[in-house]
């Protein structure tokens, strides 16, 4: 009997590893790749490196540096101009979309994957097409002309002020079906009690979307404003894509510099400070967001 | 989205239905736009695009376009066309695809039916890794892969997207198994079932669904990544930083019809798995940001 339960014990601290045991490959792979890679970034960010990594340490010699380059600035503005309209726009439309497709249209099946099939996209494709309909020389330009409306203009992927514009539209055009669809989500989520509630209340359609459905979406805006705007920070290969970070660098994001001062113009350490300011801003807005997510599962 | 249909429904006139179509299909053309663009464009002659009306249908049909963006392109210095990169993509796709989902798998297994201490903050750290801008993990990756004989190779982009797709495959898994009731688990292990049996008999059995989001969702993000290809591609360059490479080329005279067919060439793939799919597709989207 005795020789019986160590047998059992044995077996049931053998099961009590195994899991911690399968576990640990995918653990050590995300610290190793993950979670080293970034403390060997942030630690390279006070070196010296240029075109190799290096161990002379200089203090905050790279942040000081990249702060003070106009090119820098030129990506942060750039940024700024676009995360912020990206996101605005994106979720203007997609829930205008949303609240459109919620009003028992008949067709909604066909509509939906319409507007959604952006996102299956590579941004690469996406800016491709983009980039050659909106060149004046072949592009959509040209065809007003040949339409007969000789005075149109829209040159702006050529143009320095407003190069950054034609970004947000093919980012808004890839990305605000999604936005839609997260919207269209959370409205058929809504109990329909408290919408006949407040119709019998006499409230009106616009105020019953104002005041009821809106507030109501918070979740659903919360969402899309955090993939939004982590998806704003990281935006590269759409700029690759589409023009190249010009004319000039009238199109140069965090991204892009990152990549070109480090790998392009050796300059390991500032591309580093680069990176790291990048992962601090997106680990501001997903951290807190992930924790929240995280709790209200339990 | 496969929420039954309860709409959020409003009385409106005859008007407004009118409008609220006519908005609708706008936006649908507008999405439907570029489509077209590349579409009919990659099966005009050139002289339709240069000399032409990008909008119209093409006067001279022709799939030559098709044929030089497949086999004969010029893409950096040698004319292979893009069949060698859609083959590198394919290579590099399908194990990487394959790996990080039964990873998925098993971990969302084990945070769900095998709880044991931090094991919240470990998934936090997985899941977080999901989100990291890859720009800080570049630099040192790259001096990894040099290190251990993989830069510029197929099995090094598996790698990468291995690493850096777990995290979502996981985040599937986990809340999906955590639907499974308990007792279920607790049931086979009163019966004797160990550990690998309960998820071989019990859990993966049901996981049909769950497997279609997670290998859809990864086909997609690693087929379409364009920075980890361009960074760590070498020679085994996949399909998006081959297509970028055809159309920015600043040699020679520019082939919009050919940069268009190898634009729906680079798309092809996700494209029909979206039409294939689509249900699956779309909830791989949005557990991948508003979780449950």
């Amino acid at each position: 009997m005795a020789h019986h339960s160590t047998e059992v014990d044995f077996k049931t601290k053998l099961q009590d590893w195994i899991p911690k045991l399968v576990l640990s490959p995918s653990v050590a792979m995300v610290l190793v790749f993950v979670y080293g890679f970034i403390i060997f970034t942030v630690y390279l960010s006070f070196t010296d490196s240029r075109m190799l990594p290096s161990y002379e340490m200089v203090g905050f010699a790279n942040y000081d540096r990249l702060w003070g380059l106009r090119a820098w600035w030129t990506a942060i503005d750039n940024l700024f101009v676009f995360a912020s309209l990206y996101i605005v726009i994106c979720t203007i439309i997609g829930l205008t979309l949303a609240i459109l497709l919620d009003q028992k249209i008949r067709g909604e099946g066909g509509l939906r994957p319409i507007y959604l099939y952006p996102m299956a996209l590579s941004f690469i494709v996406t800016g491709t097409a983009w980039k050659w309909f909106l060149d004046p020389g072949i592009g959509l330009e040209n065809t007003m002309h040949l339409w007969g409306w000789e005075s149109f203009k829209f040159n702006w992927i050529k143009d320095r002020d407003y190069a950054i514009y034609t970004v947000v539209l093919a980012a808004v055009w890839q990305t605000s079906g999604f936005v839609m669809a997260m919207f269209l989500a959370g409205l058929r989520g809504i109990d329909n009690e408290i919408l006949k509630a407040a119709q019998i209340d006499g409230a009106s359609n616009w105020s019953l979307y104002r005041r009821i459905v809106i507030p109501l979406l918070r979740p659903a805006f919360l969402s899309a404003f955090v993939i939004l705007s982590h998806l704003a920070i990281k935006s590269y290969d759409l700029v690759i894509a589409l023009t190249g970070g010009g004319p000039g660098r009238a199109t140069e994001l965090p991204a892009t510099f990152m990549y070109s001062y480090t790998f392009t113009r050796n300059q390991m350490g500032t591309g580093a400070a680069s990176a790291v300011i990048m992962l601090t801003t997106i680990a501001a807005i997903m951290i807190p967001y992930l924790y929240a997510e995280l709790k209200e599962k339990r | 989205m496969s929420v039954a249909t309860q709409d959020t429904a409003i009385s409106t006139g005859k008007i407004t239905r009118a409008l609220i179509y006519l908005v609708l299909l706008l936006f649908a053309l507008f999405y439907l736009l570029p489509l077209f663009v590349m579409v009919a464009n990659s099966l005009k002659p050139l002289d339709e695009i240069t000399g032409g009306n990008m909008l119209a249908l093409p006067q001279t049909w022709t799939i030559e376009p098709w044929l030089a963006a497949w086999s004969t392109a010029q893409i950096g210095v040698e004319p292979t066309g893009l069949r060698p990169y859609f083959i590198n993509s394919i290579l590099m796709v399908v194990p990487a695809v394959a790996i990080s989902t039964i990873l998925g798998a098993i971990n969302g297994y084990i945070l769900t039916k095998w709880r044991f201490k931090g094991d919240n903050i470990l998934f936090g750290l997985m899941l977080f890794s999901c989100f990291i801008p890859f720009q800080i993990v570049l630099i040192p990756m790259a001096t990894v892969l040099g290190k251990i004989g993989l830069a510029g190779s197929i099995p090094g982009l598996i790698l990468v997207h291995v690493v850096y797709g777990v995290g979502f495959t996981t985040l599937y898994y986990r809340n999906y198994y955590a639907a499974v009731p308990s007792e279920l688990v607790r049931a086979a292990m009163i019966d004797g079932a160990g550990f690998f049996r309960i998820f071989w008999r019990i859990l993966l059995p049901l996981s049909g669904p769950i497997t279609v989001v997670s290998v859809i969702w990864q086909f997609t993000n690693v087929w379409n990544d364009f920075l980890f290809g361009a960074s760590f591609g070498g020679t085994s360059q996949p399909m998006t930083v081959a297509l970028n490479n055809l159309v920015q080329s600043s040699t020679g005279v520019k082939e919009y019809n050919v940069h268009f067919a190898g634009a729906i060439l680079a798309a092809l793939p996700t494209l029909i798995v979206y039409i294939v799919a689509g249900r699956y597709f779309v909830r791989g989207l949005m557990a991948g940001s508003v979780k449950g």
